[in-house]
């Protein structure tokens, strides 16, 4: 994809590009260069001297149960996220793709979640579940849960679960509903005369023409999980209860940060690019250029 | 409409008005926590609006929550809408420029350029926290608006954005240009800007959302409490409120750090709808 017709100019290419290759430069390539050397040094405790420890900081990354139980966390807690905002988006898209009237009404009230910071999700759902004064925590309560989330590592859990993927659904409802409006009527139509009830039509035909949607939404709900919900761990948990909401990307953060473990942080850094690189390779290379049929 | 498809239709309704309340509940809760005092709170729920609502936003937005040693609102929303603005103005200035360049200019590293933007995709703020911010501190940026704002204004997605919408602008429109004498500025200034105007707008919500809503940089970069933005400032706010439960306040700052961006959806709705399913290209 070029164009024929270009113009000519030695200079002035150069300036156009230039404000993005600075920014990029100074704050994405030498960041990231630096975060590869420094995950092959370690720092002694008062930071004063610095030794070349090789692949040493990864070895024992591998080796440390700390990391690779915030490991196995992560990996749970983004497919958690990702099924919890997949399969309400869907049943809502369903839904708002076979009302005539309204349609767009529907969408207005359930696309407007996206805009809310996961951090501030985040205090949206502790203010409800605060064992002293949230509503649905005295609901809990009442219907006899030893709720308190403070505590408990699988309720904190399924707390920031579900503070994440609440503002997730938004998204994919818009995706499944440009997915569902792609499908040409007739087909549909054509299965109902032979004689699909509304549930077999849904699974034998709606589903899988929707399945490069489908599949396209789980990488990106998995990467949001992964990355963009450092603030309702931040805000919700910080962590806990004993590690047990630690995703990687806040443990990065408290390494680095409250720990000042440099080197470790920085290993830790590294893994966590080399996984972005994959998922964006497999978002690039398998994901259907979307909703195209 | 047979009778059957008449009461599922409903029932159809029914579900979808169930669904959006379910999402909605959070925002009721918070709303109606805002309007009461604290000593209502402590309690059962109470399921009905108080009146200490104006008195409530008032504070936060004024003095902020003094007792717990919790900063003003006002500013905090004044300085996270200088943050918002920068980094959307700025992410669409230099990522239109530099697809510019790329689609109209035949140069020596264009395609070198064009993979040093793309390759920016694969490095979120979270994979370089700490390398990312020593620079920032190196060139003494730490709380300032330059430091919170210039990181974040590279876009890989936004330079995609108008290389591919600038690939489908007509051929004849840049000969048309040439025959007439324009020079290259001139064409972008002429041509290109106006036919970019929804694009530009599409990118101008997105991004303003994801400026205003960020977390991390701003905790990291961010020491003086002049320069907090309110949604790293509510974080604050909660591990306080936690022992002096003043929920009212912290609810009512809440949805003053929820409303601005919320409001650019609704109200920019075409263009946001555009600019989420572009981006994602």
């Amino acid at each position: 994809m070029h164009k024929r017709v270009t113009f000519d100019n030695k200079l002035l290419p150069y300036l156009l590009v230039s404000p993005q290759i600075l920014v990029t430069l100074v704050f994405f390539f030498i960041p990231a260069g630096e975060a590869v050397v420094y995950s092959v040094f370690s720092q002694d405790a008062f930071g004063i001297e610095i030794n070349f420890v090789g692949l040493d900081n990864f070895l024992f990354l591998l080796n440390d149960p700390h990391y690779l139980r915030s490991f196995g966390i992560t990996v749970f807690y983004s497919v958690a996220v990702a099924v919890s905002a997949l399969i309400p988006a869907l049943i809502l898209a369903v839904l708002a793709d076979g009302v005539a009237k309204g349609a767009t009404v529907y969408k207005t009230l359930l696309i407007w979640p996206y805009a809310v910071a996961p951090a501030v999700a985040g205090v949206l759902w502790v203010f409800m579940f605060n064992p002293a004064v949230g509503i649905v925590a005295q609901w809990l309560r009442a219907a006899g849960i030893d709720w308190n989330y403070k505590l408990d590592g699988d309720q904190a859990m399924a707390l920031v679960i579900f503070a994440a993927a609440w503002k997730q659904i938004s998204y994919n409802f818009l995706f499944f509903l440009a997915g569902l409006q792609a499908i040409p009527k007739s087909l549909i139509e054509a299965a109902a005369i032979d004689g699909a009830g509304p549930m077999r039509r849904f699974f034998t035909i709606i589903l899988p023409l929707l399945s490069p949607t489908t599949f396209f939404l789980a990488v990106v709900n998995m990467v949001y999980a992964f990355f963009d919900t450092f603030g309702v761990i931040h805000a919700v948990t910080l962590g806990g209860p004993a590690g047990a909401t630690n995703i990687l990307v806040y443990k990065v953060f408290n390494d680095g940060f409250i720990g000042l473990d440099l080197g470790s942080s920085s290993a830790q850094s590294v893994i966590l690019l080399l996984i972005v690189v994959v998922l964006t390779v497999v978002q690039f290379r398998y994901v259907e250029r979307k909703v195209q049929y | 409409m047979s009778g059957s498809g008449r009461l599922s239709s409903l029932l159809i309704h029914g579900v979808l008005i169930l669904g959006i309340a379910v999402i909605a509940f959070p925002i009721l809760i918070a709303l109606i926590a805002s309007s009461h005092d604290q000593i209502t709170l402590v309690g059962k729920f109470p399921f009905y609006f108080g009146e200490h609502f104006i008195e409530n936003y008032r504070t936060v937005l004024g003095e902020g929550m003094k007792r717990a040693g919790g900063g003003a609102v006002g500013p905090m929303l004044m300085n996270s809408f200088v943050m918002a603005i920068v980094i959307a103005v700025g992410k669409i200035v230099i990522s239109i420029l530099s697809a510019f360049a790329i689609v109209y200019f035949r140069f020596p590293f264009r395609m070198g350029f064009f993979w040093m933007i793309f390759i920016t995709l694969m490095l979120p703020v979270e994979v370089r926290i700490l390398p990312t911010y020593q620079v920032i501190a190196n060139l003494e940026l730490l709380n300032s608006y330059t430091g919170l704002t210039l990181p974040l204004i590279a876009s890989a997605t936004a330079t995609f954005l108008f290389r591919q919408f600038f690939l489908t602008v007509p051929e004849e429109l840049t000969e048309a240009s040439r025959i007439d004498g324009a020079g290259p500025m001139r064409f972008f200034w002429d041509v290109l800007l106006p036919l970019s105007r929804t694009n530009i707008a599409a990118l101008f919500v997105i991004v303003f959302i994801y400026g205003w809503n960020q977390y991390l940089w701003p905790l990291l970069v961010t020491q003086e409490e002049s320069m907090y933005t309110v949604v790293m400032g509510i974080q604050r706010m909660v591990t306080v409120a936690d022992a002096q439960a003043e929920w009212n306040l912290v609810m009512a700052t809440t949805i003053l750090a929820l409303l601005p961006p919320v409001l650019v959806v609704v109200l920019m709705q075409r263009w946001f709808v555009k600019g989420l399913v572009e981006t994602e290209k």
